[in-house]
């Protein structure tokens, strides 16, 4: 018994650099917009890192390795259509669209990090398991209702899918024929629990059978197999045909933050096994093989993904630290009696 | 002749985390209907380490990491605990606990009750919670004051080391079931000498950490070693504070509060909890039932704020309560 088995697995292109599904492959245009992607979040990740061990940067969650699941599920989506991630899903959000600098805020624990963008439909990372998969039942449901063709797009790991809300927000959107897309990333780890203790199941899309909803199982270290299976259930999704679960298959081959030890609860051989399927690399590979890349184009995209990092990050450092009322403020439209008197009581000892 | 053996020490310096570890080990060893689970706590030792070595040393049937389901978790306890197990689960976090109050509020305390004594659930539901260590959002969440509203479940909340150790035993040789939240800023910042072996600390009963003759400062767990801070503050002016660890606040150990309220005539409630329905509204209420004659000014609250618990890193400490606030509320009640 496998957990990751590759039976019923979409591929476009294997870990061997072969094209093995030649009808789904995109366009030249297409599969470079992917790999720019890819290297774009990427480079987020290891600068995340980096900024963290530096005192810049509070606790991370890596997603360094899962880069073709996020950026190729969340480029199926237009800034109409909504986006619930979680403290995994950095990368998503920076493909969908949110600042970097935003992004770079919200990980500094500055309360500038929260303050989504007007343009766009994204939710601050959800730090709660499972919490948001019925949030995304309710937007796709109210998109509908308001006779949109938008989509909700949530996202949840192999662990979260454990969780009874994960469950609910399937059958609901199944019953409801709500237009969401449910990205399950099985990355193979909750914290230290391997997917095999976490449940029976060996393959996760099947999960979606129980809620009579399509569910898909894909290779999520091949973007472009990710992306085809997004853009189809996206595309299902506005054709009011429901609700989708894909099944992106992939690993968490960095440690579950930057303050976890993996070393306590995983040799490092799979995860050895798993770097030799990077996805960027892999794309990289192809896309070189195929003439469409060379070393003069990633020069250019990597100056131009430094600069945009290092812009970002000096608008982060020009966020004022919050004040010290900042703790009260929005918790309702307008603040109750209780919370003015406290916050009268907070300026005067801010004062004292 | 042979040396005699040596004399094994009576007590061992231990962090709050080694003291529930040492507890939770000890309830493994003595009883084999004990049985902890929960996510991570098995092959990971938990991530504040308060199961470390427990799979290696009790099995994986006896110690065990569950899929990620609080409701799951609780709800398979409250299973375990009718059918004879004592069940000890960690939440992760007490924010974390949320997914699973469907079964608290609908069962866990209930059983008993509902079945007029022919079943009940000896079970114990461990969680870090609070804040002080700048924790991602929901991480530091104070939610006492929801388990204590809840009929047929008692509420720990540890200060010390060696509280732990003894109000853990307790709490799982405890016929029904328990909420034990463990200060995540205390689990390492405290050390001490614990006593070794099996005792335990009854539940209901509170410690009287400081004695003092002007104002009571009644708390518990994270708060008792700020409020300390204050006493000592005010005691350098002049002020007897009498600070009071209530260790469990369902059982509420009223006699002690009263007793020391009585003595002071003044009283001040330290969490580090929202304030509007906390914990220390129902002390501040229990003051004004039994001792209004005794006061010499209102009961004071010194808690979190109204809002949900800031992530913001620059921010936090404004949330929680410090020594200055609390000594603040001492001066304020002293010059009523
Ligand atoms: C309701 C809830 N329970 C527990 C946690 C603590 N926790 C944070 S991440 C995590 C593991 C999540 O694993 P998975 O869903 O597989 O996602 P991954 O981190 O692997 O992307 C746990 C248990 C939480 N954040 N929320």
């Amino acid at each position: 018994m496998t957990t990751n088995s590759t039976a019923d697995l979409l591929q476009v292109l294997n870990e061997h650099g072969e094209v093995v599904r030649p009808d789904l492959l995109p366009d030249a245009s297409t599969l470079t917009m992917l790999y720019r992607a890819m290297r774009r979040i990427r480079h987020f990740d290891e600068r995340a890192v980096v900024l963290h061990r530096q005192g810049r940067m509070g606790v991370f969650p890596p997603y360094g390795g899962m880069e073709a699941s996020q950026a190729g599920t969340a480029l199926a989506l237009t800034p109409e259509d909504w986006l619930l991630p979680t403290y995994r899903d950095t990368g998503a959000a920076l493909a969908y669209g949110l600042p970097v600098s935003t992004t770079v805020a919200y990980w500094r624990t500055s309360p500038h990090g929260w303050a989504m963008p007007e343009h766009l439909k994204v939710l601050p990372f959800y730090i709660p398991i499972a919490t948001q998969y019925p949030h995304a039942v309710g937007c796709a449901v109210a998109e509908a209702r308001q006779g949109t063709q938008n989509v909700a797009m949530a996202y949840i790991g192999d662990g979260g899918s454990s969780e009874g809300q994960f469950h609910e927000a399937l059958n609901f959107a199944g019953a409801l024929n709500a237009p969401c897309v449910f990205i399950l990333q099985n990355n193979g780890w909750a914290i230290s629990v391997p997917t095999r203790t976490q449940t029976r199941a060996t393959n996760l899309s099947k999960r979606a059978d129980g809620y009579g909803i399509p569910g898909v199982r894909v290779d999520g270290n091949d973007i472009i197999a990710v992306y085809h299976a997004a853009s189809e259930a996206v595309a299902r999704a506005r054709r009011s045909e429901g609700p989708t679960l894909i099944e992106t298959v992939t690993y968490r081959v960095k440690p579950h933050t930057v303050s976890d030890d993996p070393s306590r609860y995983r040799t490092e051989d799979l995860t050895r096994e798993w770097e030799a399927k990077d996805p960027v690399v892999r794309l990289a590979a192809y896309l070189r093989a195929q003439k469409l890349w060379d070393d003069a184009h990633e020069d250019a995209l990597q100056s131009e993904i430094v600069e945009e990092f290092e812009a970002a990050v000096r608008e982060a450092d020009t966020y004022p630290e919050p004040s010290p009322t900042e703790i009260l403020d929005h918790v309702f439209a307008e603040p109750t009696p209780q919370l003015r008197a406290q916050g009268e009581e907070l300026r005067r000892e801010v004062n004292a | 002749m042979t040396a005699a053996p040596p004399t094994k020490p009576a007590t061992r310096t231990m962090t709050m985390v080694a003291a529930i570890n040492d507890a939770l080990a000890i309830a493994l060893e003595r009883d084999p209907a004990v049985h902890v689970f929960g996510e991570d706590v098995g092959v990971m030792g938990g991530v504040f380490r308060a199961t470390d070595g427990l799979q290696a040393r009790f099995g994986a049937q006896r110690v065990f990491d569950t899929p990620l389901a609080e409701a799951g978790i609780v709800g398979m306890g409250v299973g375990m605990g009718l059918a004879g197990l004592r069940p000890v689960a960690e939440i992760q976090f007490a924010g974390f606990l949320y997914p699973a109050l469907d079964q608290v509020l609908s069962h866990v305390g209930r059983y008993r009750h509902r079945t007029r004594g022919r079943y009940h659930v000896p079970m114990v539901v461990r969680a870090p919670y609070g804040g002080g260590v700048h924790t991602p959002e929901q991480h530091a969440d104070s939610p006492e004051a929801i388990l204590a509203h809840v009929p047929g479940v008692k509420v720990v909340i540890p200060s010390t080391p060696t509280d732990a150790k003894g109000l853990l035993l307790a709490a799982i040789e405890d016929p029904d079931p328990v909420f034990f939240f463990e200060a995540i800023k205390l689990y390492r910042s405290t050390k001490e000498e614990v006593p070794e072996g099996h005792y335990t600390i009854p539940l209901g009963k509170a410690r009287v950490v400081t004695e003092g003759d002007d104002v009571t400062v009644i708390t518990y767990g994270g708060m008792v070693d700020v409020s300390r801070k204050a006493a000592d503050a005010a005691r350098a002016h002049g002020i007897g504070v009498e600070v009071i660890d209530l260790r469990t606040i369902t059982p509420l150990d009223t006699e002690t509060v009263l007793a020391s309220v009585r003595k002071t005539g003044r009283a001040v409630v330290v969490t580090e909890a929202p304030r509007t329905g906390g914990y220390h509204s129902e002390i501040a209420a229990v003051i004004a039932e039994e001792a209004i004659d005794a006061l010499l000014a209102p009961v004071v609250r010194v808690t979190g704020f109204d809002a949900p618990y800031p992530p913001f890193t620059s921010i936090e400490d404004t949330y929680r309560p410090n020594p200055a606030r609390v000594a603040r509320a001492i001066k304020q009640v002293m010059a009523y």
